[in-house]
């Protein structure tokens, strides 16, 4: 090889691994841009006379533009919590059994036919479930229920949950499939049925996995946003019920960050909101990432 | 990032060659107004070749600070300048700068077809958007709870409602914010218990409520007549905000905005002359 | 199968039942109330009349501009990192463990976190930057196509990473010995040998990741979209519409509903079907790849 050659082959595969490492650097600059937007709530004293870090958390009325503006995160946070417990609670059951169904029931011409099915609905773009969900979905749940507010947090959660049913699918049924063939034999062997095997055997061993995709949907539902904007009904209620309208972290940066003057608080409170969405998503796919490889090692040591 | 970096000269030589082709009359501001402000360059453009008009949106608080900054010529705005805005404008250009109205438009407050009511005083309107008043059997309705629909904090209408009905009052919390006039109409004709405001929209379902001043006056719709003639208590000035009375190639385009060509896609677009 | 066996069997079969349900309940309200409004017309011609009437082509033709710059920016870096990851990286290093880990993270950011970042970053620092430095008024300092297709292609980069890294994975290893044993260097071995091979499959990650930028609204609402533009953008400084911001707009900005309600439908449905189409076309690929290496 020509001394040319091999300086070129080496600025090539310099530039490979700086491709990887953007990865990482960009983590760290999205923290720092959206961190960097929010900060004058701590530095700034025109800022922090209208808001300091007790009125984000301590006080209860999200009140942006008033005379008298209040930035109460609280009913928010409560909100974002509501919307992303029922679309948990909505999602997981759906998921986990149709992951079982297909990794445990069903016949193969059938699994080649749901797999993909799930893949067509995760390709729905959230805007198109947003509008389902704000046209049609809240009336029937309306009229079934007979809830005073027709846009409200079972509404959204619903929509949220149907968005993160791929999600959880996918990642319950990889580790379901990941479960060794001879776990199963054993169970077999010794004299168990079939859904002793499934709840005795494969489930235990494919929990973290399980787990792993839970925690993956709960983060899609806590950041997901066109959904939410459109079918929530975005009032700022300090409550729990969930027949409720209902506002989130996400919906509310959506709407509000459109004709806010850069610059002014309530532009640094958006953007603390998104750093707060940022570090909340970013723990939870953490511990679901660290999950998974746990898992991957501990099943490659047995198999 | 190198081959990143590499690509945006090329798009900047060819951007500022277009930025630098003709000097453009910049009008920048309310969203409300950026369907309006796009129809009016697109006409002007057609009719007086040679002639730029740069549209964008933001917001009105977006465009009256670029007015401030100096980085827009026209600011289109869907309220009147506060006074913290023309301190600033003083401080920097030594002007109160020069307000003209473009454009009038209603607020409208929509109804479910269904609902009963037909009219409420400004007064009513504010019992109820601050849950004073929670059930529609107090206004001469039904014995059903009173769901409210209203708009972004962000929007022009939503400041626009809480000077002029709610006298600077807050909104209820309950009060379901949605992200454009039509989601709220929409909303509203599938609630028979809603009620929402917004720019003047139509749908199957909806029915427009007759606003009056005042417990004992006359209600009014928003009717073109009745927002010209402003006796509809919600009528608004849309503007165009400059920091210095127009000259030269602004003027010519502001003078044709004001002519019944410019005043004609006012209508077009749905909103009332001014004249 | 008896007893609870067949209890369990179809308490996880009705979990099927159920989002199929719903996912053919969307898919029928919208081609219903969609169908009736697709047309050539529809296809070719602009919003008219507030958005009451015309077609939807301004929102195709951004759309297309818009996958089409972030792809730009996207598969360069999304195919090197692949590479580094398949070919390069020490498979135990704590380097390479924490970039798999940021690809991971990094495909968990929130879609309007993503839009902020774009605000952040691009508008408010790199655009000013821009600006300062080339002594412009407000050229890049503003919402427009290219900041909003930098931050989709950021949203993207995950998907495109680890469809790479799997495709080149997938190349069989005596391939690559035969080309060692002629000679090659490990960079030639690459782009001549383990590339061409990986081609589909590398092509399956731009097609999954064009499919979904051009579905996602939430990073590009401050970043660049325009509800409303009277003029094709022709320059990626420009402002742009788009299917999935324009369902947005249809669906709460339009002054007469009823009007607007089968347009509204039919944008839902043009972009349902380009989404279906291509997460279509990518799955299929990636059944034919595998079957290929018989995985």
């Amino acid at each position: 090889m020509k001394r040319g050659e091999r300086i070129t082959n080496s600025i090539l595969e310099g530039g490979l691994k700086l491709s990887a490492l953007l990865a990482i650097f960009l983590i760290f600059l999205i923290f720092i841009f959206i961190f960097k937007e929010a900060l004058p709530i701590f530095t700034n004293p025109g800022v922090r006379s209208e808001v300091d870090l007790r009125d984000l958390f301590a006080s209860s009325v999200w009140q942006p533009v008033s005379d008298h503006p209040r930035f109460s995160l609280l009913p928010l946070f409560l909100g974002t919590l509501k919307l992303s417990l029922i679309a948990i609670l909505f999602a997981t059951p759906l998921a986990l059994g149709a992951a079982i169904f297909t990794a445990e029931f069903a016949p193969r011409a059938l699994k080649e036919t749901i797999k993909p099915g799930i893949e067509i609905l995760a390709g729905i773009p959230s805007v198109v479930m947003g509008a389902f969900a704000l046209l049609t979905l809240a009336s029937v749940l309306q009229g079934i229920f007979g809830w005073t507010m027709r846009l409200n947090a079972v509404n959204a959660g619903i929509a949220l949950g149907l968005a993160i049913v791929p999600t959880i699918y996918s990642v319950a049924d990889d580790a379901l499939r990941a479960v060794p063939g001879s776990f199963r034999e054993a169970a077999y062997a010794l004299g168990s049925r079939r859904n002793q095997a499934i709840f005795r055997v494969i489930i235990p061993v494919a929990l973290p996995g399980i787990f792993a995709g839970f925690m993956l949907g709960l983060g899609r539902a806590i950041g997901e946003t066109m959904i939410v904007l459109l079918a929530s009904g975005n009032a700022a209620i300090l409550s729990l019920d969930p027949a409720l309208s209902t506002r989130s972290f996400s919906a509310t940066i959506a709407a509000e960050l459109g004709e806010v003057v850069f610059g002014s608080t309530h532009y640094a409170v958006l953007f603390f909101i998104g750093a707060l969405l940022f570090v909340i998503t970013f723990i939870i796919n953490l511990i679901a990432n660290l999950v998974v490889e746990r898992f991957k090692v501990r099943l490659a040591g047995v198999a | 990032m190198k081959k990143y970096w590499l690509l945006i000269p090329i798009f900047t030589l060819v951007t500022a060659g277009a930025a630098l082709a003709g000097k453009a009359i910049t009008i920048k501001g309310s969203d409300t107004m950026v369907i309006l402000n796009q129809r009016w360059a697109e006409n002007y453009m057609n009719n007086h070749p040679g002639a730029v008009v740069q549209v964008t949106g933001g917001g009105s608080g977006v465009g009256i600070s670029a007015l401030i900054n100096g980085t827009t010529e026209i600011c289109a705005s869907s309220r009147t300048m506060k006074d913290s805005e023309q301190k600033k404008l003083r401080e920097r250009w030594n002007t109160l700068g020069v307000g003209i109205p473009v454009a009038k438009d209603g607020v409208t407050l929509f109804l479910n077809a269904s609902n009963p009511v037909s009219e409420l005083s400004l007064e009513q309107l504010k019992n109820i958007y601050t849950r004073k008043v929670k059930n529609w059997r107090e206004l001469g309705g039904s014995d059903s709870p009173i769901i409210l629909y209203g708009r972004e904090s962000s929007s022009g209408t939503y400041v626009f409602f809480k000077d002029t009905v709610l006298l600077g009052a807050d909104f209820a919390p309950e009060t379901q914010t949605m992200p454009g006039t039509a989601a709220i109409v929409n909303a509203v004709s599938k609630d028979p218990n809603g009620i929402g405001y917004g720019g003047v929209a139509y749908a199957s379902g909806v029915k427009h409520l007759k606003i009056r001043k005042t417990a004992g006056a006359a209600a009014y719709d928003p009717t073109q007549e009745n927002v010209k003639s402003g006796v509809y208590p919600l009528s608004r000035d849309l503007f165009f905000y400059l920091r210095k009375t127009p000259s030269g190639d602004t003027k010519k385009f502001i003078d044709w905005i004001l002519s019944p060509a410019g005043q004609e896609i006012v209508t077009k677009v749905g909103y009332f002359p001014v004249k | 199968m008896k007893g609870w066996d067949k209890f369990f069997a179809l308490a996880s079969g009705l979990c099927v039942l159920v989002i199929f349900a719903f996912l053919f309940w969307i898919i029928f309200i919208i081609a219903r109330n969609g169908a009736g409004t697709v047309s050539w017309e529809f296809f070719t011609a602009a919003p008219v009349e507030g958005m009451t009437e015309g077609g939807i082509f301004p929102a195709i033709y951004g759309t297309v501009f818009l996958v089409l710059v972030m792809t730009v920016f996207l598969m360069p870096f999304g195919v090197m990192a692949g590479i580094y990851l398949a070919e390069y990286a020490p498979q135990n290093s704590r380097l390479t463990q924490a970039i798999r880990l940021a690809v991971n993270n990094l495909a968990g950011v929130p879609s309007i976190v993503f839009g902020l970042f774009g605000v952040g970053f691009f508008i408010q620092y790199a655009g000013r930057g821009l600006d300062r430095t080339l002594g412009l008024e407000t050229v890049f300092s503003q919402p427009c196509l290219l900041w909003a297709a930098a931050t989709l292609a950021i949203l993207n980069l995950p998907v495109v990473i680890k469809t790479s890294e799997e495709a080149i994975k997938a190349v069989p290893l005596e391939h690559r010995e035969a080309a060692f044993a002629l000679g090659a260097t490990k960079l030639k071995m690459i782009v001549r040998v383990v590339l061409p091979q990986a081609f589909s499959g590398i092509l399956t990650g731009a097609i999954l990741s064009v499919s979904r930028g051009a579905g996602e609204v939430a990073p590009i609402l401050f970043t660049g979209a325009a509800y409303y533009l009277p003029y094709i953008p022709k320059l990626p400084t420009d402002q742009f519409m788009e299917l999935g911001y324009h369902i947005f707009v249809l669906s709460t900005q339009s002054p007469d509903v009823d009007k607007t309600q089968p347009l509204l439908y039919g944008t839902i449905l043009v972009l349902l079907l380009l989404t279906l189409a291509l997460n279509t076309f990518a799955i299929g690929l990636r059944v034919r790849m595998r079957r290929k290496y018989g995985r």
